[in-house]
């Protein structure tokens, strides 16, 4: 099988040359990356936020950070509220259509007849979170932007049942509220 | 009140109990603190910040103060980390110390036993030939009425003639607990890792011997005071074997990295590969002793390195120097009293955990080698570039035996 040795003689990353087949200088270079990475480290910025004393979103520590949490992360969903501070969602059911993990549960009923705006609002809005894999199908689906996906992922609870969230709950559904403030000691 | 007499004899038993608890307490001392630092380095090489939860605060001192001191130190004081995350150590040894010991069913209940205890002794024993300080002269003297007779301590545990030749013997026989363990797990992982580790063991200690021989041969002796002395008295005390015999000291650098299993020879313990290594099926205390063992052997060879490349103990000459007409006096003699071995002891200790660092530091550097990378640097680069070496140093040594350049 000469001919498939040749071929994987060919497809041999570049590094023949001797200075590459000794390996040293590649070594030195290495070498030099890391403790120039070690002293970058020690001198100015680390990838680490120190989470639970310390939110990802505050300004001070976001700065030092390398990375930055991404505003578009997907995580609680929240209910938007419209000008009168009532829902926005008109119990279209799209989202509940669209949902993949079908976690939405609606009813829908009639609005009092003073709203006069829409007809229907969800008597029951509830999003079971341990089903719900956060694809952000039913915000795309929303024709009334009235589900959103917050950056909001910080959700322990004790019980199943407080993962089924209701419409209250996700009406004052609050991401700068996640960072659990530790007493001080 | 007959006069006691304290013979060489009696002295040298007592120094021997002495240096040996000395060595192995700090072999011990310094595994804790190479874990530490090998977790720093990684994180800060990586842009992390590394174990900084298990602290020891000044607040901690005052467990050690009688209780009626202890609100001396103010409450704000107190909170102040001293090295964050400096107790990890201690805390991953509790842990392992308290966890439940699990025996695989299929095990072989004796190699299985064994292969910790394979991987430890050995290195221990090694390590007792380790020349590690200047000699110590006790003169005589009259102590309280005790009459001290005059006594030469040499500053390693055991003094034997070849004490180099037995190092290098007793360290190999490491690849045995590793075997051990690897086959007496009954486990298909384990095995793999332990055949890995045998083959690349015996493979690297051809050139790892080689590279020995040409340090030996150069400075004419099998025994370490008096490589390391050669190395103090050549060249106004610079003559260290790195500059004399550089590819050597490179080859013995290498070797020592694939003897030891790290990084960038560690497949032995290929965690994609392999889960594990050869500890995979080993819980708690054996455990902590395998890791024990293979990070004693790292210190082993560091040491093994400062000796017979770095000048081992000494610190520039170590007999006056005449240099421009003015004569240097040396900072460590050969031969003197406490206060010249306790130097002589800091500054071994100092290239070693250089030595050390440099170790740790490869190994957040480099990436793994393939197997077969492995064995070719192994065979068709280092034993063949060592023999050589060898060959050239043993008819330089032959032809021009007053030529220090070489030998």
């Amino acid at each position: 099988m000469a001919g498939s040795h040749d071929h994987v003689e060919e497809a041999l990353p570049p590094g023949k040359s001797f200075a590459d087949r000794v390996y040293l200088p590649a070594v030195m270079r290495g070498l030099k990356l890391t403790v120039q990475k070690f002293f970058g480290t020690v001198t100015d910025k680390h990838a680490t936020v120190q989470y639970p004393e310390v939110g990802i979103y505050d300004a001070s520590e976001a700065e030092r950070a390398i990375g930055h949490p991404n505003p578009r992360y997907r995580g609680e969903h929240i209910l938007v509220k419209d000008e009168q501070g009532r829902e926005k969602c008109v119990a279209c059911l799209l989202c509940m259509a669209a949902c993949p993990a079908l976690c939405i549960h609606i009813e829908p009923e009639p609005t009092p007849p003073e709203w006069g705006d829409r007809e229907r609002r969800p008597k029951v809005f509830e999003i079971d979170m341990l089903r719900c894999i956060y694809c952000g199908y039913c915000e795309e689906a929303c024709p009334c932007d009235a589900i959103r996906l917050t950056p909001k992922f910080y959700t322990p609870t004790t019980s199943r049942t407080e993962r089924v969230y209701d419409k209250e709950r996700l009406l004052e559904n609050n991401p700068a509220a996640q960072i659990p403030q530790r007493p001080a000691k | 009140m007959t006069e006691f007499v304290l013979t060489p004899g009696m002295i040298g038993f007592a120094a021997t109990i002495l240096k040996a608890l000395f060595v192995i307490g700090m072999a011990l001392q310094i595994v804790p603190g190479c874990i530490y630092f090998e977790r720093k380095i990684a994180a800060y090489v990586q842009h992390r910040i590394g174990p900084n939860r298990v602290n020891f605060t000044i607040g901690t001192l005052r467990y050690l103060m009688p209780e009626s001191m202890r609100d001396v130190i103010p409450e704000g004081l107190a909170r102040v980390k001293l090295i964050p995350g400096s107790l990890q150590p201690l805390a991953d040894a509790i842990k392992l110390a308290f966890k439940e010991e699990v025996i695989p069913e299929k095990a072989d209940k004796l190699l299985y036993n064994l292969g910790p205890m394979l991987t430890f002794i050995p290195v221990g024993t090694a390590l007792c030939f380790l020349p590690f300080g200047a000699t110590l002269i006790v003169p005589d003297a009259n102590l309280f009425g005790i009459e001290i007779q005059r006594t030469v301590i040499e500053m390693s545990v055991s003094n034997v003639v070849p004490g180099m030749l037995m190092l290098l013997a007793v360290s190999s026989l490491g690849v045995y607990g590793i075997a051990c363990g690897g086959w007496g797990s009954g486990s298909k992982y384990p095995l793999m890792a332990a055949v890995r580790a045998a083959a690349q063991m015996v493979s690297y200690e051809v050139p790892l011997g080689i590279a020995f021989l040409i340090a030996l041969a150069s400075v004419g002796s099998l025994d370490g005071q008096e490589i390391v002395r050669n190395q103090a008295e050549t060249w106004h005390g610079f003559g260290w074997l790195v500059f004399r015999q550089p590819l050597a000291a490179l080859i013995f650098l290498v070797a020592m990295f694939a003897e030891n299993n790290r990084l960038p020879f560690d497949l032995p313990e290929a965690e994609p590969e392999l889960v594990g290594g050869y500890h995979t099926e080993y819980t708690g205390l054996k455990f902590a002793i395998f890791f024990l063992g293979e990070y004693c052997a790292m210190i082993l060879m560091c040491g093994l390195f400062t000796t017979l490349f770095l000048g081992g103990w000494s610190l520039g000459p170590i007999e006056p120097v005449e240099v421009f007409g003015s004569t240097i006096e040396p900072l460590i003699t050969a031969e003197g009293g406490i206060l010249n071995v306790l130097l002589s002891v800091a500054v071994f200790t100092v290239k070693m955990l250089s030595v050390l660092l440099l170790q740790l530091w490869i190994r957040w550097t480099l990436p793994r080698f393939r197997y077969d990378q492995l064995m070719d640097l192994g065979w068709k680069v280092l034993t063949p570039l060592a023999l050589a070496n060898l060959a050239i140093t043993a008819i330089l040594i032959s032809k021009f035996p007053n030529f220090t350049f070489f030998a």
